[in-house]
């Protein structure tokens, strides 16, 4: 077969010029983050990997993580049940609202967070009268990780679905299955892989928001510091080598997103030949 | 069970796709509904079902024997529905596709496990795919997933057997299989079936009687004896097999339309005849009563008669005619022959107006 | 129970089949009310509290419309680049094969897998004066870090997966046959691709590098660290927001932020709105 493109010197000069922008652009920043969390050995990495205030910025990072998956998935999946299996009106408007995290700047996302929770705020003026402190504690981290990583399972699902269609559940239905048990039985075989690439992605996006975060954290060191924080204030402290490895404990989650990505791909691709 | 309703419509938003319906089928029966797409025959058979739901007016109701289940949800109608596209469920092996309906019973009423078992295997039996219980559905030919598809209905002993297109993915010899075991499968076990079809040749196969249905009004209900040889009206007469028309102007018992002349016994006045493929016959000549020269332009020699195709200066659309192959080469019939039409018989349906009658259903195979 | 689940409102209550439509809907709209609508009203309440002329001279300011020029500016630079990039990418991965093929695929997640921050700090040290590739590129006149140059790479580094993801589909689902056609009439690859290839790739190409650039608009930790941030010359309008932010000027935030706000909605339903016309032309109108 012959196509556009397909001759041996267009050929070789695209896929070189591809290969080498990319190991530059992409490859050699992953490279370069563990070349410098390990630039002074591995004792320097492991000091500044266990030093306190880093373990604590790892343990609220990942709390903040464990508190917003659950909350995203729930949210993600009902959203996607509501907008593919029924027809209201307002779906698509629905639809289209929860397009708005991925294009809010997440410093804004965070303004209008401590905008509202703030003490100046209505609400947070409300709650500051009754002892109750969001922004610049966990819950106000929390509240904006969750509006940064609440499309991605709806996102993930909503197409999925609709191309899936209910016609499976209704035949469910029509062979007696009462509600519950036809999502169980039925359509959560049939989205797993979606479901569990939607929390991948909502795990990463959650312990790597940066920006958001800051405006609402407070950052004090050991209290409200997550990892990105973190390590911001160790590279703004010329502390290259801690920074870094703070920044690689993130980017090996990174890695192990992707890695899940492209096993998740390929075992979709090897369904469709092998059903 | 019988199937009643009464009153039953439908709109989507404004526009109507089912005009309200009255409709009786007896117990036992196995009731085709046919039509083109858009005519409301699948909306019509998700409404028995319960997978959609009927305009809410004051006397729509649907009786399952004395059981009135208007109200009643889907999953309490008790009910087998077929799918056009099977809904098999994909990450199931055929065995749990079967078993689904048993296992998902509340607890109280759910049979033991062996007992599903068993039943299941009888199902399988039944429908000749004992050897394939642990396969997925993508694993089998349509045919089978069909036959899956109607197993795991089945399972719950329905009252009602609603099939929705069963054969209309399937390739045509599959199809005819598929049909007689249906049939075969109703009268044994004597279920009540109702099944959409937009085939008029498997419509009149396979129902005790046929429902004939366009833009969402119902034609005509009857056998499919009654029905071919008695056509209620001319959309009905149209869908169910190929028809020739001859539009003239009749004066003193006269029919003209060009050089082209037929006896008739009608007032004068313009008259449109419709006329069946193997109610015409050709002749070398014309006769006393018909003089409708035309010209052969193709001839398919395939099958139990021959079909010639006719065309003439005083026709606006070729005709069909169906001949014997005995006067096939009797008349020694080639492109390009000239020779005479003579109708055996004609229809008319003068009371229908022209822009009243329905669109010429799609051609079917 | 579940089964008897009434729609609300409107007309006629049609019986759902499907269960859950009363417990998706309520957690739906539950969900985007508290967490999507209320917050935004923070936001209002303080604009409120400015008149129209203090509004005018926040968001005019001329620190502040300096940093609009710089964001811009580098944005559509990135923007530019990573289309051309990115339409590389999505050929080469789409059309041929070859060892590594599968780890560049995975490689082009990157950019959305790693922490802004994380990029950040890598971006600036590499291009630093010091860095691996600043020690290669000054010698030549080239300053990146501390510059706009650096500003737009770190927006083109987070937004290139929007073009190549976008382009990559719909180059799969392209036919052969239209490559077959265009060289069986005797085009040349160069008027091929120019003539029938481009166009059939243009809605997804516009597409992606629109979102590409709404991402660079609204980026913060990429880019703060690369950026310098001196006033006037390197300083993006999402760090403006936080400069104000900690002076304690909530107003000054909310004006800027609600610029920033309202551009980036507004061009996302541009991208939606033409994608939508597209979508009708290719497929009918039934998109």
């Amino acid at each position: 077969m012959q196509r556009i493109g397909d001759g041996i010197a267009v050929r070789r000069l695209l896929i070189g010029a591809a290969v080498v922008l990319a190991a530059l652009f992409l490859l050699l920043p992953l490279v370069a983050i563990f070349a410098q969390a390990f630039a002074r050995g591995i004792d320097v990495f492991w000091a500044n990997v266990t030093n306190h205030y880093t373990l604590a910025a790892i343990q609220l990072t990942l709390f903040i993580a464990v508190l917003t998956i659950p909350v995203c998935l729930v949210f993600g999946v009902a959203l996607a049940w509501l907008v593919t299996r029924f027809r209201f009106p307002g779906r698509r408007i629905l639809q289209t609202l929860i397009d708005i995290p991925f294009a809010v700047s997440p410093v804004v996302a965070g303004l209008v967070y401590l905008l509202l929770y703030g003490r100046t705020g209505w609400l947070g003026s409300w709650l500051d009268g009754h002892d109750i402190q969001l922004m610049f504690a966990w819950p106000g981290i929390l509240l904006v990780t969750i509006f940064v990583t609440c499309p991605f399972v709806a996102r993930e699902l909503i197409p999925l679905m609709q191309a899936q269609g209910s016609r499976e559940e209704e035949a469910a239905v029509t062979l007696g299955a009462p509600g519950w048990t036809i999502f169980r039985r039925v359509t959560l075989p049939n989205i797993r892989w979606a479901l569990l690439y939607g929390v991948i992605l909502t795990n990463a996006r959650a312990v790597g928001e940066f920006g958001a975060v800051s405006v609402v954290s407070g950052a004090i060191r050991g209290q409200t510091n997550t990892l990105p924080l973190h390590l911001e204030q160790l590279y703004q402290d010329y502390n290259t080598v801690g920074a870094f490895a703070s920044a690689s404990l993130l980017a090996l989650i990174a890695l192990l997103t992707l890695v899940a990505k492209a096993g998740l791909e390929w075992r979709a691709a090897r369904r469709e030949v092998h059903p | 069970m019988s199937i009643r309703l009464h009153e039953i419509g439908k709109h989507f938003g404004r526009t109507q796709a089912l005009e309200p319906i009255d409709l009786d089928i007896a117990e036992g029966e196995l009731v085709g509904l046919l039509g083109p797409s858009g005519s409301g025959k699948t909306t019509l058979l998700r409404i028995i079902a319960g997978l959609e739901t009927a305009d809410n007016v004051a006397g729509a109701r649907i009786l399952f024997g004395e059981r009135d289940v208007t109200h009643l949800h889907v999953r309490d109608r008790r009910i087998g529905f077929v799918f056009q596209h099977y809904a098999l469920f994909r990450h199931m092996t055929v065995f749990d596709n079967v078993a689904f309906g048993l296992t998902v019973m509340p607890r109280k009423s759910r049979p033991s496990s062996g007992e599903i078992r068993s039943r299941v295997h009888r199902l399988l039996e039944m429908v000749k795919l004992e050897h394939m219980a642990h396969r997925y559905p993508a694993q089998l030919s349509g045919g089978q997933q069909q036959r899956v598809s109607l197993a795991r209905a089945l399972a719950l002993r329905p009252d009602v057997l609603l099939l929705d297109e069963p054969f209309g993915a399937l390739d045509a010899k599959v199809r005819q299989e598929l049909r007689r075991w249906l049939r075969h499968l109703h009268d044994e076990l004597n279920f009540t079936s109702l099944f959409v079809t937009h085939d008029q040749e498997e419509a009149l196969e396979l129902s005790d009687r046929v429902v004939v249905m366009s833009n969402g009004r119902i034609e005509q209900i009857d056998t499919p004896d009654e029905l071919y040889r008695h056509p209620a009206n001319r959309f009905v007469f149209e869908f169910l097999g190929d028809v020739n028309h001859l539009e003239g102007t009749v004066r003193n018992g006269v029919l003209t339309c060009g050089d082209a002349r037929l006896a008739v016994d009608l007032e004068d006045g313009p008259e449109e005849l419709l006329l069946r493929p193997h109610e015409l016959e050709l002749a070398p000549s014309a006769t006393q009563h018909a003089h409708l020269p035309v010209c052969v332009t193709a001839i398919s020699p395939v099958g139990a008669e021959v079909r010639v195709e006719l065309e003439a200066d005083w026709l606006g659309e070729p005709w069909l005619a169906t001949v014997s192959h005995a006067d096939y080469e009797r008349l020694h019939l080639t492109r390009g022959t000239r020779l005479y039409a003579v109708p055996r018989r004609w229809h008319r349906f003068p009371d229908e107006r022209r822009e009243q009658a329905a669109p010429l259903p799609v051609a079917v195979s | 129970m579940s089964s008897r689940i009434f729609a609300i409102g409107l007309g006629s209550t049609p019986k759902r089949v499907l269960p859950g439509f009363g417990l998706s809907l309520g957690i739906s709209l539950t969900f985007v009310s508290l967490m999507l609508l209320l917050p935004m009203t923070g936001l209002f309440g303080q604009l409120a509290g400015l008149s129209l002329a203090e509004y005018w001279a926040i968001v005019t300011n001329e620190r502040v419309v300096a940093s609009y020029v710089v964001t811009i500016g580098a944005a559509a630079v990135a923007a530019v680049v990573n289309a051309a990039f990115g339409l590389l990418l999505a050929w080469v991965l789409v059309r041929y094969t070859f060892p590594g093929k599968r780890l560049l695929d995975a490689l082009m997640d990157l950019p959305f897998a790693l922490p802004t921050a994380v990029a950040g700090i890598t971006l600036a040290t590499l291009y630093s004066s010091n860095g691996w590739m600043g020690q290669l590129l000054e010698p030549l006149g080239l300053q990146v870090a501390y510059t706009w140059v650096g500003i737009a790479l770190a927006m083109s580094f987070t937004s290139i997966p929007f073009v190549v993801r976008t382009v990559q589909p719909v180059l799969e689902d392209m036919p052969n046959e239209m490559d077959e056609a265009a060289l069986t009439l005797g085009a040349s690859d160069f008027t091929g691709f120019r003539r029938v290839i481009l166009p059939h790739l243009w809605p997804a190409l516009v597409t992606g590098t629109g979102l590409a650039f709404v991402r660079s608009l609204g980026e913060f930790g990429a880019i703060i660290f690369i950026a310098g941030n001196m006033p006037y010359e390197t300083e993006i309008t999402a760090l403006m927001i936080f400069v104000r932010l900690q002076e304690y000027d909530y107003a000054g935030a909310s004006a800027i932020a609600s610029v920033v706000l309202f551009v980036s909605l507004a061009l996302l339903l541009a991208i939606n709105v033409w994608q939508g016309r597209f979508i009708k032309r290719l497929h009918g109108g039934h998109g």
